[in-house]
C-alpha cells in the first residue's frame, strides 16, 4: 500500500512539481533571483498572498458559523442550503467570475459595483474557497459529545466559556485544516479572479495571472520561477497550520 | 443487415484508401476564436464540394497564442487559422509549416479587418480620433498585450496612427504611455473578454477589430464603432500544418476558403475579405489613411521592440505603473 501511494504520488504530484521547478532554474539561480524579485512579481506575490491571508481569516469564522448553523440549527430548507455550499466547488471558477462580475459589477442589479479593485479580489476568493472550513469542521461538529457542554453548563459555565473552553479547543484542528486548504486553493487561483479584478500590474494583478501572461509571452521560465515561489510560500504556510493542527489535538487531549 | 453492415464498413475502407485525390479523412483545423462562428458555415459548404466530399473536421479554437503552443508542444494540427503572422512563423521555425507557407497571392493572408473604436449606443462622449481618447475622464478598454494578439494590433494600430498624423516616433510612444497609464482602467487578457467587460459597462471605448464589433452588433450587443481616420489593415494569416493526418484535405480546404463563395462567408461575419470583388454589408473600403504592420517596421522588429518581456516599450509602460505618481 505504501508502495502504491508512493508510486502514484510521484507520477501525479512530484514530478510535475519537480518540473517547475526544473524550468524555473534552467537560466541559473541569478536569473531565477531577477524574474521573482522584478517589482511587477513582487507586487503580484504580495497582493496574493494579502488576499489569501485576509480570505483564510475570514473563512475561519464564516465557515465555523456556517457548520454550526448547519450541525446544531433545525430549519426548513437545511439539506438544500447543505447542498449549496459544495456549488462553488462544482461551478467553473470562469463561470464564477462572470457571475460574480454579472451581480457585483458596474450593472450590478444589487448596486454594489466592487469590480476591478483589490476587493473584487477577495470576493472571488471568498467565493471559491467557502466549502472547505465548513465541510472541515462539520463532521468534527456533529461528533462533538454536548454533554461535555451540558456539564460546563451545570457547573455555571457562561455559553460563551462553555464556547471557549470546550467546543472551539475541539474545533481548532478541523478549522487550520479548512483554512490551510483555502490556503493553498485561493495562491493558485485564476479562473475566477481574471474577469473581475481589472488585472491592473502593482494594482490589481495577482500572481497567477502574471504567470498567465508571461506564459502568453513565451517567458515559461519567469512563469515558472513565480510558480515556485508561489509553492514555496504556501509549501511554509501548510507546513505552519499543520504544526498549528497538532498542536492543538494534543491541548486537546 | 450483417452484411450489409460489413458491406458498408469494406465500402468505407475502400473509399479512404483508393481516393486518388488523397481528400479525405478527417483535418484538424485549429483557429483563433473569433472565425468559429463562419467555419460553422464554410465547413459543411466545403464538404459538399467535390475537394471536400468525405474530409471530416475536428474543431479547436482559442486564443491565437495558444493554439500556436499547443501546436507546438503536439497537438495534431493539420490547418491553422491564427490572428496574426508571428504565430504562424514560430511553426515555420519549427518545422511544422512549410517555409512557402506565404507565397501564394495573398502573401499567406486569409482574412482582414480593421482596428475601430467601439463606442456606447448613439456615440455619446462622441469619440472620432485617437485624440479624442486622450481627453480627460475618457476610458478605454483593450486587453493587456502580453497576453492578447488583439492586443499587440490595437497598440499598433495607435502608435501608426500617430505617426500617419506626422508625429515623430517619440511622440507616438508618449501617446502609448498616457493612453496607458492615464486611460486604460481594465486590462483583460483577451479580446472576447474585453468585449465581454466592455458590453458589462465598463469604459467609453473599446479598442476593437471592425469584425468583432460587427459580429457583437450581430449578437445584439449594443454598441456602435466608428473606423478612426488613421488605423492598421489587420491581415489574419493561415497554413496547412504537417502534424495532423490529413494534410491534403487541408490544403484542398486552404483552397477553398480563397473562392469568391467562402470570403462571401468570411465577409457576412464582418471580415474584410482578401480576394477582390467580393461583396461586403458593410463599408470596407479606407479609410485613407490606413497603414499596415510593415509600415510600423514588421511584426519580428515590433515584436522584439514593443511585447518583449525581457525589455521593450510596453514593460517599460508596465513598469511606470508600479511608481507612485503622486
Amino acid at each position: 500500500m505504501l508502495g502504491l501511494s508512493t508510486a502514484y504520488l510521484t507520477l501525479i504530484v512530484l514530478i510535475p512539481i519537480a518540473a517547475v521547478v526544473a524550468t524555473s532554474l534552467e537560466g541559473g539561480l541569478s536569473a531565477f533571483w531577477e524574474q521573482v524579485t522584478a517589482p511587477a512579481a513582487v507586487a503580484a506575490l504580495k497582493l496574493t498572498f494579502v488576499a489569501s491571508l485576509i480570505v483564510v481569516a475570514v473563512n475561519a469564522v464564516t465557515g465555523t458559523l456556517i457548520a454550526w448553523v448547519l450541525v446544531r440549527d433545525d430549519f426548513r430548507g437545511k439539506s438544500a442550503v447543505n447542498a449549496i455550499i459544495d456549488l462553488p466547488f462544482a461551478l467553473p471558477t470562469i463561470v464564477a467570475g462572470l457571475t460574480l462580475l454579472a451581480v457585483y459589477g458596474p450593472q450590478s442589479p444589487l448596486g454594489v459595483d466592487i469590480a476591478y479593485s483589490r476587493a473584487a479580489v477577495v470576493v472571488a476568493l471568498l467565493f471559491v474557497t467557502l466549502p472547505f472550513v465548513v465541510r472541515a469542521v462539520q463532521p468534527v461538529l456533529a461528533e462533538l459529545d454536548q454533554e461535555m457542554e451540558e456539564a460546563a453548563a451545570s457547573l455555571g459555565a457562561r455559553p460563551f466559556t462553555t464556547f471557549r473552553r470546550i467546543i472551539l479547543p475541539n474545533l481548532l484542528p478541523a478549522m487550520f485544516s479548512g483554512a490551510a486548504l483555502s490556503f493553498g486553493k485561493a495562491v493558485g487561483e485564476f479562473g475566477s479572479i481574471v474577469l473581475i479584478s481589472g488585472n491592473i500590474p502593482f494594482d490589481t494583478e495577482v500572481a497567477s495571472v502574471y504567470i498567465f501572461k508571461n506564459i502568453e509571452s513565451d517567458e515559461p521560465e519567469t512563469a515558472a520561477a513565480v510558480s515556485v515561489v508561489l509553492l514555496v510560500l504556501s509549501f511554509v504556510v501548510l507546513a505552519v497550520a499543520d504544526v498549528l493542527e497538532r498542536r492543538s489535538r494534543r491541548h486537546d487531549a | 443487415m450483417l452484411v450489409v453492415a460489413a458491406g458498408c464498413g469494406g465500402g468505407d475502407d475502400a473509399d479512404a484508401s483508393g481516393n486518388a485525390s488523397g481528400d479525405s479523412g478527417t483535418v484538424s483545423l485549429v483557429a483563433y476564436s473569433t472565425p468559429r462562428e463562419a467555419y460553422e458555415e464554410l465547413i459543411p459548404m466545403f464538404e459538399g464540394t467535390d475537394a471536400g466530399g468525405g474530409v471530416e473536421f475536428e474543431q479547436s479554437y482559442a486564443a491565437s497564442g495558444e493554439q500556436r503552443r499547443a501546436i507546438e508542444e503536439g497537438l495534431p494540427a493539420d490547418f491553422f487559422h491564427a490572428s496574426l503572422e508571428p504565430d504562424i512563423t514560430a511553426l515555420v521555425d519549427a518545422g511544422m509549416v512549410a517555409a512557402d507557407w506565404n507565397q501564394n497571392e495573398y502573401e499567406g493572408m486569409l482574412t482582414n479587418s480593421v482596428v475601430v473604436f467601439a463606442v456606447r449606443p448613439g456615440n455619446p462622449e462622441n469619440i472620432q480620433t485617437w485624440d479624442d481618447l486622450l481627453r480627460e475622464g475618457i476610458e478605454v478598454i483593450t486587453p493587456n498585450p502580453f497576453t492578447s494578439g488583439g492586443a499587440q494590433w490595437n497598440i499598433m494600430a495607435a502608435y501608426g496612427a500617430q505617426l500617419e498624423q506626422g508625429k515623430t516616433d517619440e511622440e507616438a510612444i508618449a501617446f502609448l504611455k498616457e493612453l496607458f497609464l492615464e486611460h486604460v482602467p481594465v486590462q483583460d487578457k483577451s479580446a472576447r473578454e474585453a468585449l465581454q467587460t466592455f458590453a458589462g459597462g465598463k469604459g467609453d471605448i473599446m479598442l476593437a477589430y471592425e469584425n468583432e464589433a460587427i459580429f457583437a452588433q450581430q449578437a445584439g450587443e449594443e454598441l456602435e464603432y466608428v473606423v478612426p481616420a488613421e488605423t492598421i489593415l489587420i491581415e489574419n494569416p493561415a497554413a496547412v500544418v504537417n502534424t495532423g493526418e490529413s494534410p491534403q484535405a487541408a490544403q484542398a480546404f486552404l483552397d477553398f476558403l480563397y473562392t469568391p463563395e467562402a470570403q462571401a462567408v468570411f465577409a457576412s461575419k464582418g471580415y474584410r475579405p482578401v480576394v477582390d470583388g467580393v461583396e461586403t454589408e458593410f463599408d470596407s473600403s479606407g479609410p485613407a489613411g490606413l497603414f499596415t504592420i510593415e509600415d510600423v517596421g514588421g511584426w519580428p522588429d515590433v515584436r522584439t521592440r514593443f511585447f518583449d518581456r525581457e525589455g521593450s516599450i510596453f514593460l517599460d509602460i508596465e513598469n511606470e505603473l508600479g511608481v507612485p505618481t503622486e
